[in-house]
């Protein structure tokens, strides 16, 4: 299990101070870290093969496109840590920014509107939670279900039409001071939350517990049940989140919105060095996942790409960045 | 036939091998001794191949070879049987032994012919149970013997045994050895690895004591239980079992108070004191529904019938955290399936009970924890890397030490203790035998669920037996002599014959 774990912005300034003549420190973080060299690799790659990509706009840009898969995924980390699986983010994204914008446009207050969007999410998760721990469905099966039903409460309230978000809301999706990407902020924000919940509650450290040895865990008085509510309920509000900061990018919800998001969201936690049996994973990985498939994504895009290739690439690099984390485990 | 010449072997942080010198020969028993931490499980993983040496080389019938992986050792007749099985559960005998090489026709699995080729096998090993039957169906002796069964049918010469007695039971343990005895006999050479000192005459001819990685000795089979001590831990252990018995002078009033506890078809009426200041022993056959009792008691399981109370309050059931509470702990028997947390680190898991204490508000004293993490690990001399290091590159014994130190740190009042020194070396065990002492010295309880009867009977004011899910008697430390607990435990009105009873793996 990680020990000590660094706030992600900190990760992030990093690698972008390392990428001319690295001293001594820098290439003992890359060696540590297997994601996170290969993100290295990846910027300076398409910065030298595209004069756009290393601009301060463009890295921007690439944040923002981060953003909604990393606070997905930030959520999913605590589901994998604790040994479990969230296939249903993508969906309570929807459902969540859907119930944001039905909200505000039935007048009620944009504050109050955010919060049941967010109570939404939570619902959600606690859902799965009850199943996952009273229930005793198994993880995969309780959350494949909530993927059905909160897309289609999503259409339901929406009648399977977008709903135009007042811009009181959308401002979440514009920039601060003409440049920077309130999308960026959030995910830095809840990034950072990720990791004091990781690393300082008890809640946090109950995760590794569980994911680790449920039974160890249980034979040591943790309420195992009413803490995989916890972690469930998490992932839904996360959820949440990342449905309301997409909506406001797009200035509507949308009832399909963030299809498919789940499956990034994983492949954004396990790029960053989590194991899906459980006990292991750390923010800033998985932070460091998000980019990768943002980087590539966009890269992909300006050296113009096909978006079918583009899915090709995505699949290798998912594939290649793991065995990679493995093989220098092993060794 | 095999040797190995100046192996060495380092692992991060860890000098594993320090230039091993080991030898086999055709048809005969080498004890391979030592305690946990001291190389003989990297030994004969460099035998078996799932570890290249860094220096020095294996030679087999005189030439040098270099065992890659589990081919190589194959191809050298080298078989080994790990203490945790590699069986199919779901699968049958017969698959199982042949998996992976069953006889085809026609592309299709020939089941007759798999199942015709095992049964000489299993009749070899003394097995009963037909080769179509799955082997979730058979005990942990039995599986034993179908691994033995499965070295048997690759033409094994070298047969490398780790631990194979730790999990039997005494009638099961002569079973194995008469297997053993015959397969020497036929010319096999097996090394064997044991931490029950009186095995060695019985079976051994030849021992070869490890210490910190380097080979110490190497004497007959005959030499005397305090000479191999000596050389396993480098200086001589005055008691084995260093229990000052406190008399009923000193007991306290009672801590834990069961009465009438039951469950259908587990266990019945079981009721018993256990004081401050005491160590009462629970002896028994495998079976006899002790860790059933152990973890009902804790409030893992559910009881039908019956109260557990703790210094005089009424545990509601089926409640750890309520049992925790009031001063109860539990370390239970499988400690890597339910003890431990592997890929945590050691100061994780020495704060594991202690978290919610060290929490205020949902935040974690991180600090505080380590700290008392870090006190814990001297006292138990732990030996590790450091508090970072993952908890499951640790030696068995030092699991243990951490298991038991989570609650040390929490306070415990009662401590239940199931199999403590299962698995521990020598050392080791001692050392948590002086926990024990120290304790009941401070007023705690603490119950001892054990196999071991020597243990029990050295360690214990006062020895529960538990036969049949039933309390079958209660012996003083001075009544407690082997023939008592083993007459209690074998029970007199045991259906059938008292001596055979069913084993069968219990726990979970």
């Amino acid at each position: 299990m990680a020990t000590e774990m660094q706030p992600g912005s900190r990760m992030a300034a990093k690698h972008t101070g390392g990428s001319g003549g690295p001293p001594p420190w820098v290439r003992r973080v890359l060696l540590d870290n297997g994601a996170l060299s290969a993100l290295v690799v990846m910027v300076v790659l398409m910065a030298i093969l595209s004069g756009d990509f290393f601009s301060t706009q463009n890295l921007l840009n690439v944040g923002v496109q981060a953003a909604v898969t990393a606070i997905l995924a930030f959520g999913v980390t605590f589901v994998i840590v604790s040994g479990g699986i969230d296939l249903s983010v993508g969906s309570v994204a929807a459902f969540s920014a859907i119930t944001l914008g039905w909200l505000a446009t039935e007048g009620v207050p944009t504050f109050l509107a955010v919060v049941l969007a967010l109570a939404a999410g939570m619902a959600c998760g606690f859902v799965n939670g009850m199943l996952i721990a009273y229930g005793k469905l198994p993880p995969f099966v309780a959350t494949l279900a909530m993927l059905s039903i909160a897309r289609g409460l999503a259409l339901v309230v929406s009648q399977g039409s977008p709903i135009l978000l007042p811009d009181s809301i959308s401002w979440l999706g514009q920039t601060l001071g003409e440049w920077l990407p309130v999308p960026v902020i959030v995910m830095v924000v809840i990034g950072v939350v990720t990791a004091v919940v990781l690393q300082r509650t008890y809640s946090g450290r109950v995760m590794y517990a569980i994911g680790g040895n449920e039974e160890a865990a249980r034979l040591s008085g943790i309420r195992v049940k009413r803490q995989k509510l916890v972690i469930y309920t998490l992932a839904g509000l996360f959820a949440a989140v990342a449905g309301i900061v997409l909506a406001s990018r797009l200035a509507s919800a949308q009832p399909q919105a963030a299809s498919g998001y789940e499956l990034d969201a994983i492949a954004a936690v396990v790029i960053g060095g989590a194991s899906l049996a459980g006990g292991v994973g750390k923010a800033s990985g998985t932070l460091i996942g998000a980019l990768i498939l943002a980087v590539l994504r966009n890269g992909l895009n300006l050296l113009d790409v096909s978006a079918f290739w583009q899915q090709v690439v995505i699949g290798a690099v998912i594939a290649l960045a793991v065995l990679l984390d493995t093989l220098r485990r092993r060794t | 036939m095999l040797r190995t010449e100046q192996i060495g072997k380092v692992f991060p942080g860890v000098v594993a091998l320090d230039g091993v010198d080991f030898d086999l020969c055709q048809g005969e028993v080498h004890v391979l001794l030592g305690e946990n931490g001291a190389g003989k499980s990297t030994l004969i993983k460099v035998l078996s191949g799932v570890h290249q040496p860094d220096s020095g080389r294996v030679l087999h019938r005189g030439s040098p070879v270099r065992i890659g992986g589990a081919e190589d050792a194959e191809r050298l007749g080298i078989a080994t049987i790990h203490q945790e099985f590699n069986l199919v559960p779901e699968l049958s005998i017969a698959e199982n032994i042949f998996l992976g090489r069953q006889p085809r026709r026609f592309g299709f699995v020939d089941r007759k012919r798999m199942e015709r080729d095992a049964a000489p096998l299993l009749q070899r090993v003394g097995v009963q149970a037909g080769p179509e039957t799955p082997v979730r169906e058979l005990g942990i002796a039995g599986r034993q013997m179908v691994e033995i069964a499965k070295a048997l049918s690759l033409d094994a010469k070298v047969l490398i045994m780790d631990e194979p007695t730790a999990v039997l039971t005494a009638s099961e343990v002569d079973r194995l050895f008469a297997i053993v005895r015959r397969l020497r006999n036929e010319g096999v050479g097996i090394v064997f690895i044991t931490h029950h000192l009186e095995e060695i005459p019985a079976l051994g001819d030849r021992v070869t004591v490890l210490r910190d990685g380097r080979s110490v000795g190497q004497v007959p089979a005959s030499t005397h239980h305090d000479e191999l001590v000596r050389l396993m831990v480098g200086r001589s252990i005055e008691q084995q079992y260093p229990r000052q018995t406190s008399g009923d002078a000193s007991r306290g009033k009672p801590l834990l108070r069961v009465a009438g506890l039951s469950r259908g078809g587990v266990f019945h009426d079981v009721g018993f004191e256990v004081h401050a200041g005491e160590v009462v022993g629970v002896a028994g056959l495998v079976g006899a529904g002790r860790t059933e009792v152990a973890r009902a008691v804790f409030g893992v399981d559910r009881y039908e019938a019956g109260t557990v109370e703790v210094d005089g309050r009424r545990l509601p059931g089926f409640d750890v955290t309520a049992a925790m509470a009031a001063g109860l702990g539990l370390v239970p028997e499988d400690r890597k399936g339910q003890g431990l947390l592997p890929e945590g680190s050691v100061a994780d898991n020495l704060g594991l009970v202690t978290l919610r204490n060290a929490s205020r508000g949902g935040w974690v004293d991180r600090s505080g924890q380590r700290a008392a993490a870090g006190e814990m690990a001297n006292r138990l001399a732990v030996r590790m890397a450091g508090l970072d290091q993952q908890a499951r590159t640790l030696s068995g014994g030092n699991q243990q030490k951490v298991v038991i130190g989570k609650w040390l740190l929490a306070e415990t009042r009662v401590l239940i203790l199931d199999e403590p020194t299962r698995g521990v070396d020598v050392g080791a065990k001692v050392e948590i035998y002086q926990l024990v002492n120290e304790l009941t010295a401070q007023g705690h309880a603490v119950l001892m669920i054990s196999s071991d009867l020597p243990e029990v009977l050295g360690m214990s004011d006062r020895v529960l037996v538990m036969s049949q899910g039933r309390i079958a008697g209660e012996l003083s430390a001075e009544d407690a002599t082997q023939d008592a607990v083993m007459a209690l435990a074998v029970g007199t009105s045991a259906p059938g014959q008292g001596t055979t009873t069913e084993d069968f793996p219990h726990g979970h």
